[in-house]
């Protein structure tokens, strides 16, 4: 359930004093700065690597009228959880310091060309994006918030699955979250799930896959097993393609893929066809 | 999710301290007890005039979850769980309870039917994980188990939920957001399996029993984080030295928690329901 990619350590090397972003997908070597202007998205392949929820928020809303909620909302180490490299509370200090945010998500509504709707962003950077009891906290509340004032929600996951220091209070956060979504269906509230590399485990397990409309950026990794342990279950190499955004498009999971820097406009198109 | 016990100890010098045994790990051990009673056992011996009833409708019927109209006592329900086998040629043929898309959407089926004919739900849970396999995955692993979760917070009859092994993770939960979660004192439930965790934390399976530890994942443990409602003791050593009593234990247990949503209304079920869950984990609010 909870497996974890190793991804963006790649994408911000020093190499010769220089800053370099490899791309993950075509191994290119970008400028930063290039990489950066490009919404984080390869020029050579359209590989849409990671972006900060803070960035996704710029992109998505118009300017000045994101309103953060249960930004208070924080990470406890209720399990007293140690591993070889030691406590989960001094990993999550670690990752609010570094991060800047308290939990893998950020919570909050505002105006999409106008439109009002309330969001739950992850972020990758906070334990990889990981579904803990705080993360599902925020997403059903915000889920709630959208309940409570008709208002369509939309989720952008960008996650590793469970978070495993939580043991099964994690676990659970999927039957949380999507008892909101349930609520939200039963209202005929929209819910539209957005989901980027990557999108695994119990995160696509739970609400990254239950949206009235699924869209995923282009060869975002979306799936339930790890690749790893299909692998060894099978005891087969599995073609590069599997699991891709672009695979689910196949196989009819998700409705389509939407390019980084069209996504604004798609979302606000949708959004107008809501007529309650 | 991975379901392989037997695993590498050839790093663990380097890994620091070598993985040791515990209690966890112990019970991790009983509730994979080759003897140990599974769901067949328990359809014989706490149900009676079982009516099992097949298919997804959509491909296939998964012969990894089994269900169907079945009687407690002197209740009528619909029986729903994960059968591992009890012979390796079982196991196989049940895919040692790991279900695919295919199982998840029959049990939604029938517990929809459960709905229609106003009865409750009985889930049944054990198994290593949902099934980690290419046709899995291609056939929506990840939104089969999605779509019962979130379907099962909207059913408008109780659902009681027994583990009587492994919970494993997202695989048990599509079939376990009940009203009532009990657990069987030996079973284990968990967000990965301790090899699996172990492998991602520790860099090395071996350390499964810290893991196992780490986890959180007995009974007691998560009676103790509010996950679960209710311990049905074991026999002394184990639910595999005496079915009868285990069974007799899981029947009291089960009929007891079903009579305790005979006097209540659709709303107030589906409003305690959805508190229940929201109540679930624990997190700080800084001010
Ligand atoms: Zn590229």
């Amino acid at each position: 359930m909870a497996w974890y990619v190793k991804k963006d350590i790649a994408e911000t090397k020093h190499v010769r004093k220089t800053l370099w972003v490899k791309c993950k997908r075509c191994s290119s070597h970008i400028y930063e700065s290039e990489w950066k202007k490009n919404l984080n998205v390869c020029p050579n392949c359209n590989f849409h690597g990671s972006i900060t929820s803070k960035e996704r928020i710029e992109l998505t809303f118009d300017k000045n009228t994101f309103k953060e909620l249960y930004a208070n909302i924080s990470p406890l180490d209720s399990l007293k959880f140690v591993d070889l490299k030691g406590s989960y509370k001094d990993k999550y200090e670690a990752n609010k310091k570094k991060s800047g945010i308290n939990e893998a998500v950020v919570t909050g509504h505002g105006k999409i060309n106008g439109i009002k709707a309330v969001a739950a962003v992850m972020d990758f950077r906070f334990l990889g994006g990981s579904l803990g009891s705080g993360t599902g906290e925020k997403i059903l509340r915000a889920a709630n918030y959208a309940l409570k004032n008709k208002i369509p929600y939309i989720i952008f996951s960008e996650s590793g699955g469970a978070r495993m220091q939580e043991g099964v209070l994690s676990l659970m956060q999927m039957a949380k979250t999507c008892s909101g979504i349930a609520l939200l269906n039963k209202s005929n509230i929209p819910f539209i799930s957005v989901l980027a590399n990557p999108t695994t485990g119990g995160v696509t397990a739970s609400y990254a896959m239950m949206g009235d409309i699924n869209i995923a950026e282009p060869y975002a990794v979306i799936g339930f097993a790890g690749r790893r342990v299909i692998e060894q279950t099978i005891g087969e190499k599995l073609p590069d393609d599997f699991q891709t955004a672009e695979y689910l498009l196949d196989h009819g999971f998700v409705d389509t893929i939407v390019n980084r820097k069209d996504m604004k406009d798609y979302l606000s198109n949708i959004l107008s066809y809501y007529n309650r | 999710m991975t379901t392989k016990s037997n695993t590498s100890t050839k790093d663990a010098g380097k890994k620091g301290p070598k993985p040791s045994s515990n209690t966890a790990w112990k019970t991790v051990k009983t509730s994979r007890h080759p003897e140990r009673p599974v769901l067949q056992d328990y359809i014989e011996l706490v149900f009676s005039n079982f009516i099992p009833l097949h298919g997804d409708r959509f491909y296939a019927d998964d012969p990894a979850i089994v269900g169907g109209f079945a009687q407690i006592g002197d209740k009528k329900v619909m029986m729903i769980g994960q059968n591992k086998g009890k012979t390796t040629i079982d196991n196989i043929e049940r895919n040692f309870g790991m279900a695919k898309p295919e199982g998840y959407r029959k049990a939604l089926r029938l517990m929809k039917l459960a709905e229609r004919f106003n009865i409750p739900i009985v889930t049944i849970i054990d198994t290593p994980g949902a099934f980690p396999g290419i046709e899995a995955e291609e056939r929506g692993q990840a939104e089969s188990i999605a779509k019962n979760i979130t379907e099962m917070a909207k059913l408008e009859v109780p659902i009681v939920a027994v583990v009587i092994g492994e919970g494993g993770s997202g695989g048990a939960l599509g079939i376990g957001v009940g009203d009532k979660i009990l657990m069987l004192s030996n079973a284990i439930y968990s967000v990965i399996s301790p090899e699996g965790c172990a492998s991602i934390l520790w860099r090395d399976a071996a350390y499964a029993p810290d893991a196992a530890k780490a986890l959180n994942l007995t009974a007691n443990a998560l009676y103790k984080l509010d996950v679960i409602d209710e311990i049905i003791e074991e026999p002394a050593g184990g639910a595999h030295t005496d079915y009868n009593k285990t069974a007799s234990s899981v029947k009291n247990a089960v009929l007891k928690n079903l009579k305790s949503f005979e006097n209540i209304s659709t709303e107030e079920l589906l409003n305690l329901r959805a508190e229940k869950y929201a109540a679930m984990g624990k997190f700080s609010i800084d001010n």
